[in-house]
Parts: C-alpha cells; sequence; structure tokens
C-alpha cells in the first residue's frame, strides 16, 4: 500500500521521468506484438472466420516460408548488413535440388534435401566472401550482384521452366500435417529455437550483436569480425534453402520464378519485428512477430475481400512506422541518457 | 649466497615494470616517435604529456600493439616483448582505453565487461559454448564494486549511461583485466567536473588494485592530481620529465609547448 502512494507522490521526485521513460521504452519493445494483438483483435471483429483453427492454421502455413526466410535476415540485419538475394537463392535452390532429384532419387531424395541447403550455404558463403575479401562498400553490392547472377543461373538451369518433381519428404516438410499441424510450422519452430539459442546463449551470438554494435570497438576486443560477418551471410543462405524446402514442397515442383520479392518481404519481417537497420538490436522472436503481421495483413485483408493490391499499401505504412518507433527509441534513450548525467 | 639472493630480489623490486628503450616510429617521411625511452615503475600512475602530435597516441599505440615500433626495445618487467596485436597486449597484462571507449551501447554493462572474453562451458567449444552468464554478472559487478563504481544497474545498457558512467565502466573494466598496466587515453577529457572525479578516484586507486597506469591528459590539473611523475613529448622526441606539483606547473607547460625545453636538453646534457 505505501509502496503504491509513494510511486503517486514519488511522481514529484526527478525519479518519476526516468521511469516514465523507461516505460515509455518498454512499451516500444513491445511494439510489434502490441500491433500484431490489434490486427488480430480488428480481423476477428470483422471477420467470423479469422480465428477458426483452419484459418489459423492457414496463416501459419503460409507465413512459414517467410518466417524462415526473415530469421536467416534478422541474423544480416544484426551486424547493419542486408542480404537481397534470398528470394532468388531460394529459387535457385528450388530448382537445383528437384534438378538432382530428376537425376538421382535414392536414399529418399535425402540428396535432393542436401542439395537445396548446399545451394543456400554457397550463395551465402560468396555473398559473405565477396564482402568481407573483396571489400565491397556495403552488403547491399554483393547480395544485389547475387539477386540477379542466382535468378538467372536458376532460370538457365530450368530453361525457365518449373521441374515438377520433388523428393517426398520435401513435399511433407512443405505441406504435410502432423495431427492439426502443418510440419512447415514444426520446421519453422525447430530452426527459430536454433536461432534463439545461437543468438541468446552461445558466444557466437553474442559476438554478432558486439560486431552489429560497433564493428571497430569488437576488432579492438578481439573478436574475428570477419568471420562473424561471414557467418551471419552462411547462416542467411541457409535459412534461404531451407524456405526452397517449403516453397517446392507446396508447389511439388522447382520454380524459377519462386520467391519473387520474398527479399524484401523478409527484410520487412525484420524491420516490423524491431529488428534496427543500425545493427545490434532485433530478435528472434520479433522478427516471428513481424513475419506473423504480414501474413496476417494478407489473410484479413483476403478474408474483407479487400483489393491485393491495398495490402501493399498497409504493409508500406507499417513499415514506417515500425521505424519511426525505432527512431523514437533512440531519442527518448538519448533523453535518459541526460538524465542519468544530471543525476550522478 | 644470501647476500646474491637479496641482491637478486633488490633487483626485482627495482625493475620497472614496463621499458620502453629508444623506440623509433615512422610513418612515410614523418617521424612519429624519434628514440623515446621511458619507463614505468611498480604501482606508479605516470602522465604522459604533450600537444597534438607530440606522439602521445603512436607510442601508446606501440605499447597496446597497433603499431609495431621500427626501432627499438619494450621490456615489461625486464624482459624484452613483441607485442603485435592489441589480443597480444591484453595477454601480456596490458589493457587500453582509448578516447572512443570501445563500449557497445546495445549490449549491457555486464556483456561490455566481458566483450570479446565470454567465459563460455564447456571450454572447448569456444565461440559455439553456452556463455556463463550468471558467473559473467556476479564477476562483473564484485569487479565493479571493489573499485566502488556505482551504477545503477549492471544489467542497464551502455547506451542509457551518461559519459561519465561510460568512462567509469570503460576503466573499470581495464583495471579488472589488466593485470600489469592499464593506459588511459584522455579519460576525462570529455567529463564535466563531477564525472571527472569519480575517473580520477579510479585512477588514483589502480596501484592499491596491483596495477601501474599510463595517463594521456592535457588537462594539467587532473594530472597534478592523480600522477606521481610526467613524461613530456614533443614532436616525436621525450623533451623531459617531471613531478606534477604546482610548483612544476609552469615549467611542464614550457616543455609542452617549446621554448624552456631547449634549455632543459641543456641542463641533461650538461
Amino acid at each position: 500500500m505505501s509502496a503504491f502512494m509513494e510511486r503517486i507522490i514519488g511522481s514529484q521526485s526527478p525519479l518519476s521521468s526516468e521511469r516514465s521513460l523507461r516505460w515509455s521504452l518498454t512499451i516500444i519493445r513491445l511494439g510489434p506484438a502490441i500491433i500484431l494483438l490489434l490486427l488480430i483483435m480488428v480481423f476477428n471483429l470483422l471477420s467470423p472466420v479469422f480465428l477458426t483453427v483452419q484459418n489459423v492454421s492457414n496463416v501459419v502455413l503460409q507465413t512459414s516460408a517467410l518466417a524462415v526466410l526473415a530469421i536467416g535476415q534478422l541474423f544480416v540485419i544484426l551486424v547493419a548488413g542486408i542480404d537481397l538475394s534470398v528470394g532468388s537463392v531460394l529459387a535457385l535452390s528450388t530448382v537445383t535440388g528437384a534438378l538432382v532429384f530428376t537425376w538421382n532419387q535414392g536414399l529418399g531424395g535425402s540428396l535432393s534435401v542436401a542439395t537445396f541447403l548446399l545451394t543456400g550455404l554457397v550463395a551465402g558463403f560468396l555473398n559473405g566472401f565477396m564482402l568481407t575479401k573483396g571489400k565491397l562498400p556495403h552488403a547491399f553490392i554483393p547480395t544485389l550482384a547475387m539477386f540477379y547472377a542466382a535468378s538467372g543461373l536458376a532460370l538457365v538451369l530450368s530453361n525457365g521452366r518449373a521441374i515438377p518433381q520433388v523428393p517426398g519428404i520435401v513435399v511433407t516438410l512443405g505441406n504435410g500435417y502432423l495431427g492439426p499441424i502443418p510440419v512447415p510450422v514444426l520446421l519453422v519452430a525447430a530452426l527459430a529455437l536454433l536461432a534463439v539459442v545461437l543468438t541468446k546463449r552461445l558466444k557466437w551470438g553474442r559476438w554478432i550483436y558486439l560486431v552489429g554494435g560497433d564493428k571497430e570497438a569488437a576488432r579492438r576486443v578481439g573478436i574475428p569480425v570477419d568471420r562473424v560477418i561471414l557467418s551471419v551471410f552462411l547462416i542467411s543462405g541457409l535459412m534461404a534453402g531451407f524456405a526452397g524446402v517449403i516453397t517446392a514442397g507446396r508447389t511439388a515442383s522447382g520454380y524459377p520464378t519462386a520467391g519473387e520479392l520474398a527479399e524484401l518481404q523478409a527484410i520487412a519481417a525484420v524491420i516490423i519485428g524491431g529488428g534496427s537497420f543500425f545493427g545490434g538490436r532485433g530478435s528472434v522472436a520479433g522478427v516471428l512477430v513481424g513475419a506473423l503481421i504480414l501474413g496476417v495483413i494478407a489473410n484479413g485483408l483476403n478474408l474483407l475481400n479487400v483489393d491485393e493490391y491495398w495490402q501493399l499499401i498497409v504493409a508500406g505504412g507499417i513499415i514506417v512506422f515500425a521505424v519511426e518507433l525505432d527512431v523514437l527509441r533512440r531519442y527518448l534513450e538519448g533523453r535518459f541518457r541526460t538524465l542519468q548525467a544530471r543525476g550522478d | 649466497m644470501e647476500a646474491g639472493r637479496e641482491h637478486t630480489s633488490r633487483n626485482e623490486e627495482e625493475t620497472p615494470i614496463l621499458e620502453v628503450r629508444n623506440v623509433t616510429k615512422r610513418f612515410g617521411a614523418t617521424l612519429a616517435l624519434d628514440n623515446v625511452s621511458l619507463d614505468l615503475r611498480r604501482g606508479e600512475v605516470l602522465a604522459l604529456l604533450g600537444d597534438n602530435g607530440a606522439g602521445k597516441s603512436t607510442l601508446i599505440k606501440c605499447l597496446s600493439g597497433v603499431y609495431q615500433p621500427d626501432e627499438g626495445q619494450v621490456l615489461l618487467e625486464g624482459e624484452e616483448v613483441t607485442i603485435n596485436s592489441p589480443m597480444g597486449a591484453r595477454d601480456l597484462g596490458v589493457e587500453t582505453v582509448y578516447q572512443d571507449l570501445s563500449l557497445f551501447d546495445n549490449v549491457n554493462v555486464v556483456g561490455n565487461f566481458y566483450a570479446g572474453r565470454e567465459p563460455v562451458t564447456p571450454r572447448w567449444l569456444g565461440g559455439w559454448g553456452w556463455v556463463r552468464d550468471g558467473f559473467m554478472s556476479r564477476k562483473a559487478k564484485e569487479s565493479l564494486e571493489s573499485l566502488q563504481v556505482n551504477l545503477p544497474s549492471a544489467e542497464v545498457e551502455i547506451g542509457l549511461m551518461s559519459g561519465g558512467q561510460r568512462q567509469a565502466v570503460a576503466s573499470a573494466r581495464a583495471m579488472s583485466f589488466g593485470r600489469k598496466i592499464v593506459i588511459l587515453d584522455e579519460p576525462t577529457s570529455a567529463l564535466g567536473a563531477r564525472e571527472s572525479s569519480n575517473v580520477l578516484r579510479l585512477i588514483e586507486e589502480a596501484p592499491e588494485h596491483g596495477v601501474s597506469v599510463i595517463v594521456i591528459s592535457h588537462n594539467l590539473e587532473h594530472v597534478m592530481q592523480v600522477c606521481h611523475r610526467a613524461v613530456v613529448l614533443r614532436q616525436g622526441v621525450r623533451v623531459g620529465e617531471a613531478e606534477p606539483t604546482e610548483a612544476n606547473h609552469e615549467r611542464l607547460v614550457s616543455l609542452i609547448v617549446g621554448g624552456a625545453a631547449e634549455q632543459d636538453k641543456d641542463e641533461g646534457q650538461a
């Protein structure tokens, strides 16, 4: 009781504005989750089918490839980079994976699955290698090059046509159900769990955040900055391979123009989920929320028979809003800092 | 025998923790350091003074592994060492706090304390090991406490802290990990009076924690407060040294800006 009173009376003390700043910062950090909840509430009010098991399962199923790409993109954005190639790499991986399956169907198609992932890893390695060893000025450049090259290679290898042959396990991973739960959702959950362990618990993950916070300082404290940067592109490429598996599984084919605009959606999911383009900030949970926000908008507006083009406009608005939140966060942190300086 | 042993032990005591002998460093045609010698005694707080371009930064970068001297030697506890990287300097027990502090705004105090050297379990996994957060947090708080650095919380992101708190964290980190020597580059230049006094206290008490300190500073008042001795560089040359007292204030100033320096040199030669 007295603590409660103190809190009210304390509003006159200088601490109070520190407390209110702390509160505002907490709310900003929860921003993406609040947006998602509001969207769900609004769509639930407007559409009776929105929260049915069938539709919810649909939303998460449709979001799963995006979520995987976005987890990979998070790692790159954490070091203040960007990976524009993931959509093309996804497409290329479906083509190489399907082609390998047409040549070799042994071992239950595991060679094909390995090819999906290896394609992503090779592309990611090249991105990271060009950036760190080729001394290119920004991650934008090598990944833009890879965006074109991977897309071109996918078209060359497939002669521009879909390859309607993928292993059963790919179809299961992309389109199967385990009871009521879609298998791709389980795949997303497993990959997200690994990503959480890496970012939160392992030393390498801490180093990714430190490199994103300040590259020069990271070098000074002895972190192998180039290797850390290379590793995030490997992760992003690998995730593009996994997203390729899901996408190919859903269409039961390798498709050279799959994943169009997916890189931008993945970037949007990271930014909406609270990742910062300045690097060093963002979480796996936030990214999943960001991907779900995009998925829920698409699904909800579909249910309401809103023209598909409007979805793009809404998504654009939300991106600006999310980044403005990040700007506001930086401003409030500055205020907080001056307050601390006066206090000590 | 006895006498001999006594002799060596006395010698050991008198061996400076750090000796710089005739170090020269060139950048192209520029002579940044010209035959500079310097020693740092055990438990000493030494000021390195000089105008901009005097070679102070070059000298400390030679000691912290950023640069390698072209000529001359560096001796740690009487033994010649080659410091060829910042990591190498740290392994030898020499920690440097640069003006930019090398702190990470997006990480909390504990994370900054252990940045780059997070303890993991199992240890053989290296970068892929599990970070020992509890251990880190406990140890960092212990260190901050023993250095009497007061912070609202060690879990707060450094980005939310004031300049004085940031400098205190960076200095405390160096003093906790620097087993032998801590080098501070302009530790008070960006701070107000009250914040400076906290950092100065840290420097003053450093010898009690077993580290010797080299401080670069432009602020003679602060140098007089905490340093035992001051060495002055000008245009890459060591021009003199003095005890930083009120009485020597003018002499130090003229050593830094020139003028009296030639005199000082003549005296030295005479």
